[in-house]
C-alpha cells in the first residue's frame, strides 16, 4: 500500500506502507519529522497528521485513548489523527495525509 | 536544594537510564547527583507512559514505565543520590582544578570530575501553538504555567486545552480572574471526571466560559495581548478580547541547554565511542536515548548496558590512583555490603 504524505514545507512524498505497521512507524523510517515521542504508545500526541477528508471517512473511528490523546495536540483540526494510531491496511492504499505542526 | 555541591560524578536527567547509571557508579562507590526538569524520576516512563506496559526489560515479561521507574529507585536506595529536581540544567564549564560545573536554572551548582549526560532527548517543556508570533507575547501576556496566581488577578484570562492542567488553572483561576473563558477543539476532555463537572458547574453559574474553538491567531502591541481570533468547528471565525493566554497541552521534548553546552553533537545526539561511552570531551559521557553510535538502538535494556560500561570509565578519571576490581554482585561480599544485604 501508498501512504502519500505532504510534509511541513508542503513536499509531498509517497511511501511504501507495510501491512501491519503504524502509519507513524512508515513516516518515521522515511526521516519525515514525526516526533513520536512515546514511541507510539499514544501518550504524547507528537504525531498528529491531517488525513485528507475523503480519507479520514474511510478509517476506523479513534479510539477513546486516541480522542483524549488529541486533547494534548496542539493545532487540532476535525480531520487530525495520531499517525501511530493508524495501521496500514491494503483498503488505506494511497491513504492521503498532511503532517501536523509542531 | 540550591547551592553547592561537590560529588563524583554529576547526571544530567533522572530517567530509568540515569537510575541505573547511579547503581553502576555505586557499586564502584562513586557517589552522584542527579539534575532534571521534570519534579520526580522516571523520565519518560512516568511522563509519557507510566501506566503503559513494557515488554523488552530482561526478565521483567511485563512492567509498566512507573513499575520499573519504582523498582529502580528501590535498587539504587543504598547509594543515597541526591535528585535536584524542577531544575533545568542551564550551563555547563570546566574549572580550574579540571573539574565539571554543571549549572542549573534554580541556582544549584554540581562539581564533579564526571559528567554523565542521560537526558533521553532533552528536556520536557510546554507545547507551544504553531501561531504566529507567540513568542513575541511569550512572558508577557502568553504563559504556559502559573507560578503565582496573584499574577493573574483580575485579568481577563483565555486558556486553551481540555487535560488535567487545563481544567485544574481553569477552576483555580476562576476566583482570580476578572473572566475567564476556557476553549477546547470538542466538547469532551481527556481531564478527570470531577474536574469536568466541576468546570461545567462554574460555566453553568456565569463563572467563567466554554467555547468550542480554537485560537488562530492573536493581537496586541508589544507583547501584550488584546484579541485572539477564535475558529469553531464550522470554520467560522470570530475576535475574542483577552490580556491573558494560557496555552495548556502538556510537554513536548526539545534539546534544549545542551546544545549550548559546546558538545559535539550529530542529529541532535552526542556521538560517543562505544567502549566508555564518552563524548569527544573527555569526562563527559552520554548515555540512553540522547547519544549516537553506529547501530544504536533507543532501547532501555541498550541504556542500562551503556550505563555500566561508562561507570568503570569513570572510575579511572575519578579514582586515577585506585586499581578497579571487576566483581559480581552474586559473589561479592563487599558489593552485598554496599547493597546492605550482607
Amino acid at each position: 500500500m501508498k501512504i502519500i504524505a505532504t510534509d511541513r514545507k508542503g513536499e509531498v512524498h509517497t511511501l511504501e506502507g507495510r501491512d501491519g505497521w503504524s502509519v507513524m512507524e512508515i513516516l518515521r523510517d522515511a526521516g519525515l519529522p514525526v516526533a513520536a515521542e512515546c514511541g507510539g504508545a499514544c501518550a504524547c500526541a507528537t504525531c498528529q497528521v491531517y488525513v485528507d477528508p475523503e480519507w479520514y471517512a474511510k478509517l476506523p473511528p479513534k479510539s477513546d485513548s486516541e480522542t483524549d490523546m488529541l486533547d494534548m495536540a496542539v493545532a487540532v483540526e476535525p480531520n487530525s489523527r495520531l499517525s501511530c494510531q493508524i495501521t496500514c491496511t491494503p483498503a488505506l492504499d494511497g491513504i492521503k495525509l498532511t503532517i501536523a505542526p509542531e | 536544594m540550591a547551592g553547592r555541591h561537590e560529588t563524583d560524578v554529576a547526571i544530567l536527567g533522572a530517567g530509568p537510564i540515569a537510575l541505573f547509571a547511579v547503581f553502576e557508579l555505586g557499586l564502584l562507590d562513586l557517589k552522584a547527583h542527579l539534575v532534571d526538569i521534570l519534579d520526580r524520576p522516571g523520565g519518560q516512563c512516568t511522563e509519557l507512559y507510566p501506566d503503559k506496559p513494557i515488554y523488552d526489560i530482561p526478565g521483567l515479561p511485563v512492567v509498566s514505565g512507573q513499575e520499573l521507574t519504582d523498582r529502580l529507585m528501590q535498587q539504587v536506595k543504598p547509594f543515597a543520590p541526591q535528585f535536584h529536581l524542577s531544575q533545568m540544567a542551564s550551563g555547563l564549564d570546566r574549572l580550574d582544578d579540571g573539574r565539571w560545573r554543571l549549572k542549573t536554572d534554580a541556582g544549584t551548582e554540581i562539581i564533579a570530575p564526571v559528567v554523565v549526560i542521560a537526558a533521553g532527548a532533552g528536556s520536557f517543556v510546554p507545547k507551544r501553538p504553531p501561531i504566529a508570533g507567540i513568542a513575541e507575547y511569550e512572558g508577557k501576556s502568553v504563559f504556559y504555567s502559573v507560578r503565582k496566581m496573584e499574577a493573574f488577578r483580575g485579568k481577563n484570562i483565555l486558556i486553551a486545552g481540555g487535560g488535567d492542567s487545563a481544567l485544574d488553572w481553569t477552576i483555580n483561576l476562576a476566583p482570580v480572574a476578572a473572566k475567564l473563558t476556557l476553549v477546547h477543539h470538542r466538547d469532551g476532555f481527556r481531564a478527570a471526571q470531577h474536574s469536568v463537572n466541576q468546570m461545567r458547574e462554574l460555566a453553568a453559574h456565569g463563572k467563567i466560559n466554554f467555547e468550542i474553538a480554537s485560537v488562530k491567531a492573536l493581537h496586541g502591541v508589544n507583547g501584550m495581548l488584546e484579541e485572539v481570533t477564535l475558529a469553531g468547528p464550522d470554520k467560522r471565525e470570530w475576535r475574542h478580547a483577552c490580556d491573558t493566554f494560557m496555552p495548556i497541552f502538556g510537554l513536548t521534548i526539545k534539546l534544549g541547554p545542551i546544545a549550548e553546552f559546546g558538545l559535539k553533537l550529530h542529529e541532535d545526539r552526542i556521538p560517543v565511542d562505544t567502549e566508555k561511552f564518552e563524548s569527544s570531551t573527555p569526562g563527559i559521557f552520554a548515555i540512553g536515548d540522547i547519544n549516537s553510535y553506529p547501530g544504536k538502538l533507543k532501547l532501555i535494556l541498550c541504556g542500562f548496558h551503556e550505563a555500566a560500561l561508562m561507570a568503570q570509565a569513570a572510575f579511572h578519571i575519578c579514582r586515577p590512583n585506585e586499581k578497579l576490581r571487576f566483581q559480581y554482585t552474586t559473589s561479592s561480599t563487599s558489593l552485598q555490603k554496599k547493597l546492605g544485604v550482607a
